[in-house]
């Protein structure tokens, strides 16, 4: 492996997020148009291709990679297609990557795409009473908003964070994603009509519960050394650190769609239940692959599937000590103008969620604004960036970028 | 009117108490590192420094203390067998201090979230989650205790 770690992204490319219910092909390929258009290159010219798995579209979804090239038409070009629930994006990416650093491949795009089905998502068919996944439906009716909804009652908890804090996030990405074109909601809302929204699981709001959405996000990704001979007039973003770690055990705090933590009890001291638990440790990794620290972050892209989650990943990727999260959004840090913008893109609060598609997309506003070209929703000067979700089943996903 | 069947909703993760003995969640504990896991691990230990496979079976602590909670305002989707017309429940993370982890549940019927607090104590019990065909299927669910909110009324 190169002491360099950094590969090019030499295209990104996305189709708006909705609800059409067409084939996530289309979407996917539509991206996929759109990134080698951006990169000023042919599908002929890519030497490897990554998916990222949509497990609700039969199996043209589980082999996503060979769909998308089929859709593309047949290159030869090698595929990898892979699934990592909310990681898929960003597994796609690290595949790719390591194609790259490697050296087995000069350039590849990553393709990720969703169709999704209206309301909760609910377990993928069949009785499968060995799937924890279907077992906490049937056995609790624990949806995935009841789970977020668990995090956002500790923080209020733990931290004093109100209802009208978690309303706040929502105003402010809902600001954020208003010129976003590819946003799927592009419309503000004050804090009162967050309030005076339906509670789903108490104290979420429908307004503060992402959505699932139609999407599709693409990117070419190439060696330093290609993107040096492909030359180019935008600044080269590259990416500098990818992360895809598990958690490590005991993991102790509850997650979706498990119905206990591991036990810490065989571990004398050190560990309590309910403690730091695996996302913190999402973007550490990132960082330290990177030699880049948060203090050095200009914008973050974060999986706000809530808008009280939001808050959480502030102190887990590093803007701010624990229970320090209230204050950098009230003092309006993390609001476009401020000192951090969190999700500028508007999040998934304007985005709603397209699962394998979802963490391209994150990466795709970042090299947007690296380069200065996110019209209406730019940070100025931005220089790093980082991404940051969570799969279920213990996929961590983040994403570091830097200009 | 025969009362209907008792019928664990799910085999082997709790007793039902219809023994006369109280309920509980049953877990397992390694027998070599001592590591407990909910549900039961039959095959391999969590932890990564144990690759012990052997396990006994053991109760988990029948009273906890609210780590979180929650409710479910709109029907959840199948595999969830709602009652018809719905009614909203709670759940709770619950952590067991003996054993160190946290695990989830429903609130028995008739408690809001406006009855529970965080750090609120609760105990287990065993109830209904749905009736079908003449059985009852039966899970967990957590009770809080008097004084911490709550009721059966």
């Amino acid at each position: 492996m190169p002491d360099d770690k950094r590969v090019a992204v030499l295209g990104a490319g996305m189709h708006e997020w909705g609800k059409w219910g067409r084939p996530f092909v289309e979407y996917g390929l539509a991206a996929a148009r759109d990134a080698l258009a951006d990169a000023g290159l042919g599908w002929r010219d890519m030497q490897f291709i990554s998916g990222a798995d949509t497990i609700r579209n039969g199996y043209p979804g589980f082999v996503s990679g060979a769909t998308f090239a089929q859709a593309l038409g047949w290159t030869g070009a090698r595929v990898s297609s892979v699934y990592a629930a909310c990681a898929s994006g960003a597994a796609a990416i690290a595949n790719a990557r390591a194609q790259i650093l490697a050296g087995l491949c000069d350039v590849a795009l990553v393709v990720g795409a969703d169709t999704t089905p209206k309301g909760f998502f609910a377990p993928v068919g069949g009785e499968r009473r060995d799937d924890p996944d279907w077992l906490r439906f049937h056995l609790m009716g624990a949806t995935n908003p009841t789970y977020f909804a668990l995090y956002a009652r500790r923080r209020m908890d733990r931290f004093g964070a109100t209802e009208e804090d978690f309303a706040q996030v929502k105003v402010k990405n809902a600001r954020h994603g208003l010129a976003n074109p590819y946003a799927r909601y592009r419309k503000e809302v004050t804090v009162d009509e967050v309030l005076a929204s339906p509670m789903v699981a108490d104290p979420l709001r429908l307004l503060e519960i992402c959505a699932t959405s139609d999407g599709g996000a693409a990117l070419v990704l190439s060696s330093l050394e290609f993107a040096r001979r492909q030359g180019g007039g935008a600044p080269l973003v590259t990416i500098d650190a990818v992360s895809t770690v598990t958690p490590t055990f005991p993991n102790t705090v509850i997650e979706m769609p498990n119905f206990s933590t591991d036990s810490a009890a065989a571990f004398a001291d050190g560990h309590d239940a309910g403690g730091a638990g695996f996302r913190p440790s999402i973007a550490s990794a990132a960082y330290a692959e990177g030699g880049i620290g948060p203090e050095d972050v200009s914008l973050a892209e974060v999986y706000d599937l809530s808008s009280a989650l939001e808050l959480d990943w502030y102190e887990d990727i590093g803007l701010c000590g624990e229970g320090e999260a209230e204050k950098l959004l009230r003092d309006g840090e993390t609001a476009l103008g401020g000192r951090v913008p969190v999700n500028p893109s508007g999040g998934l609060s304007c985005f709603g969620e397209a699962i394998p598609a979802q963490a391209i997309a994150q990466v795709c506003e970042c090299v947007w604004q690296l380069r200065g070209t996110a019209a209406g929703h730019q940070v100025d000067g931005a220089r790093v960036a980082v991404t940051a979700n969570q799969g279920l089943f213990g996929h961590g996903s983040s994403v570091l970028l830097s200009r | 009117m025969a009362a209907p069947a008792r019928v664990p909703a799910v085999e082997g993760w709790f007793t039902t108490g219809d023994d006369g003995a109280a309920p509980a969640l049953l877990g397992s504990r390694c027998e070599a590192c001592g590591t407990i896991a909910f549900p039961a691990e039959a095959s391999y230990c969590r932890n990564p420094d144990c690759a012990s496979s052997a396990f006994e079976t053991v109760e988990l602590s029948r009273r906890g203390r609210i780590w979180s909670y929650t409710d479910a305002r709109y029907q959840p989707p199948p595999p969830y067998v709602a009652a018809d017309p719905y009614v909203p429940f709670c759940l709770a993370a619950v952590e067991l201090a003996a054993e160190k982890l946290v695990v989830m549940g429903q609130v028995v019927d008739g408690v809001t979230v406006d009855d529970l607090t965080v750090g609120d104590e609760v105990e287990l019990v065993v109830d209904t989650l749905y009736r079908e065909d003449g059985c009852d299927y039966l899970v967990w669910k957590w009770r809080p205790l008097a004084g911490a909110g709550g009721g059966e009324d």
